[in-house]
């Protein structure tokens, strides 16, 4: 389980925001906080299976740009109607202004 | 995507309920007029002050209004405070729950929720259910068998919808919706959209409501006045007028089962006091499209992609002018509405998508 990807540029996203990652007919959601970390979940909202990359980030939180619903992106954890089911999360990392995903 | 051949079935386990998760009108991929990730990142910023500014008024008002009717009840001076209590209590409450139910008014959760709990209340939706609700309207907005808000079915019941705007049907379903989960029961129709393990909620809800209903019928007993039901529960019948009147502009006499909502959905131009009661959902093309954006960003979202939509219904009167007739002509065919133009700078509707829909619509 070290299946590492590229999935862009540290700078292709703006600091408390989020950018779509598509590999393998997979998608996800890259996102970079207010603090310049980096953090990975399914791209797809649990509720209705809505891109989350089109979504708000506000502090820990993405919410879906279809109903509202909200996670927290650090930990996937739903936080409220119409949101129940968690987001799987994935480890990034920095690497030489790269960010990698291990979607493994 | 075909229309129905006989009469509509609104049931949400019915027919045209099961037709349209077959045929990919339900949770079907909605048009979206292109905007830039910059200016709608802009747009969605979310900011505690204007939704702050505004409840202080409304609040403020609101106490105000209820105190100089209870000052004057008992002579004619008290119409004119309860008339404005009525409003604030029966009327600005529905985008009030609506707006907070987004989570979009305060950019501090608590606050929508608190909100958005008092105006559930004062409006006498559910705030469970209702939540539910409107996630399955924006979903499969007035989709036949799968929008549990459309507010005029065809062929249109005109006696409902003018009753409407006393709240009295409303205020019954209400009261029976709220009696039956009190006692435990949840329908058949609320299962289809309340999530199994939000539904002690609504139940828990609905007997704290019945609780408040009872003691305020108990007050008015006892103390042989109806001025608490003045206070709490009527003004939601004689304040309804206002929402039910901007309500029924949202949706009314444009095409259903379409999924685009420039053919579904109006945006109407309003005076400034109608915008502050409805926290400007009169730009409701712009709000289904972009559900994110809140309310006090509507004018700048509406200004920045109008070049896409229909022109907008230039006032309330013009609405009624325009929605009238077709309710009328859909008495005798029910398929009939009244197709929104789009300019000529604007994306053309997927014909593909609509056509059978659109070949019924007015000239």
């Amino acid at each position: 389980m070290n299946d590492w990807v590229e999935a862009c540029a540290a700078d292709d996203i703006d600091e408390e925001d989020v950018m779509r990652f598509d590999h393998d007919g997979r998608t996800f959601a890259i996102y970079r906080s207010a603090a310049d970390e980096y953090f990975a979940t399914d791209g797809l909202c649990t509720h209705e299976k809505v891109h989350l990359a089109d979504g708000l980030v506000m502090d820990d939180i993405i919410e879906c740009p279809k109903h509202n619903g909200r996670f927290n992106y650090k930990t996937g954890a739903a936080r409220g109607a119409p949101v129940c089911v968690n987001l799987k999360t994935y480890r990034v990392k920095v690497d030489a202004g790269k960010v990698l995903v291990q979607v493994g | 995507m075909t229309n129905a051949p006989f009469r509509r079935d609104y049931s949400l386990i019915g027919r045209d309920a099961k037709r349209a998760v077959e045929n990919g009108l339900s949770a079907a991929e909605w048009y979206h007029t292109d905007v830039s990730r910059k200016q709608m990142k802009e747009l969605m910023q979310r900011s505690d002050g204007p939704a702050i500014r505004d409840t202080a008024i409304w609040l403020g008002a609101l106490i105000a209004s209820g105190a100089g009717g209870v000052w004057f009840w008992g002579s004619w001076w008290c119409v004119p405070f309860f008339f404005v209590y009525g409003v604030l209590y029966g009327s600005s409450t529905d985008s009030r729950w609506h707006e907070c139910g987004h989570g979009t008014a305060f950019r501090t959760q608590w606050m929508n929720d608190v909100i958005y709990q008092i105006a559930c209340f004062m409006i006498m939706r559910n705030p469970v259910t209702w939540r539910w609700s409107h996630t399955r309207h924006h979903t499969d907005t007035i989709i036949v068998g799968r929008d549990p808000e459309i507010s005029v079915m065809r062929p249109p019941d005109l006696v409902r919808a003018l009753l409407g705007f006393v709240g009295v049907l409303d205020a019954w379903h209400a009261m029976s919706d709220m009696l039956r989960n009190a006692a435990g029961n949840i329908s058949a129709a609320e299962k289809t959209f309340i999530p199994e393990q939000e539904q002690g909620k609504a139940i828990r809800i609905a007997r704290i409501w019945t609780a408040i209903y009872a003691a305020t019928i108990a007050l008015a007993l006892y103390s042989g006045s109806f001025l608490p039901l003045m206070l709490v529960g009527l003004p939601r019948l004689y304040g309804a007028w206002h929402h039910v009147m901007v309500g029924l502009l949202q949706h009314g006499g444009l095409a259903d089962n379409v999924i685009d909502h420039r053919l579904n959905s109006r945006t109407v131009y309003m005076n400034p006091i109608s915008r502050f009661i409805y926290w400007n959902m009169n730009y409701h093309v712009e709000h289904h499209m972009f559900p994110m954006v809140p309310y006090h960003a509507l004018p700048k979202l509406h200004a920045l992609i109008k070049h896409d939509l229909p022109a907008p219904t230039p006032s309330i009167l013009a609405g009624y002018r325009e929605m009238i007739p077709v309710f009328l002509r859909q008495l005798r065919n029910e398929d009939y509405f009244l197709k929104r133009e789009l300019p000529p700078t604007a994306r053309p509707y997927r014909e593909e998508f609509h056509s059978d829909a659109i070949a019924a619509a007015a000239e």
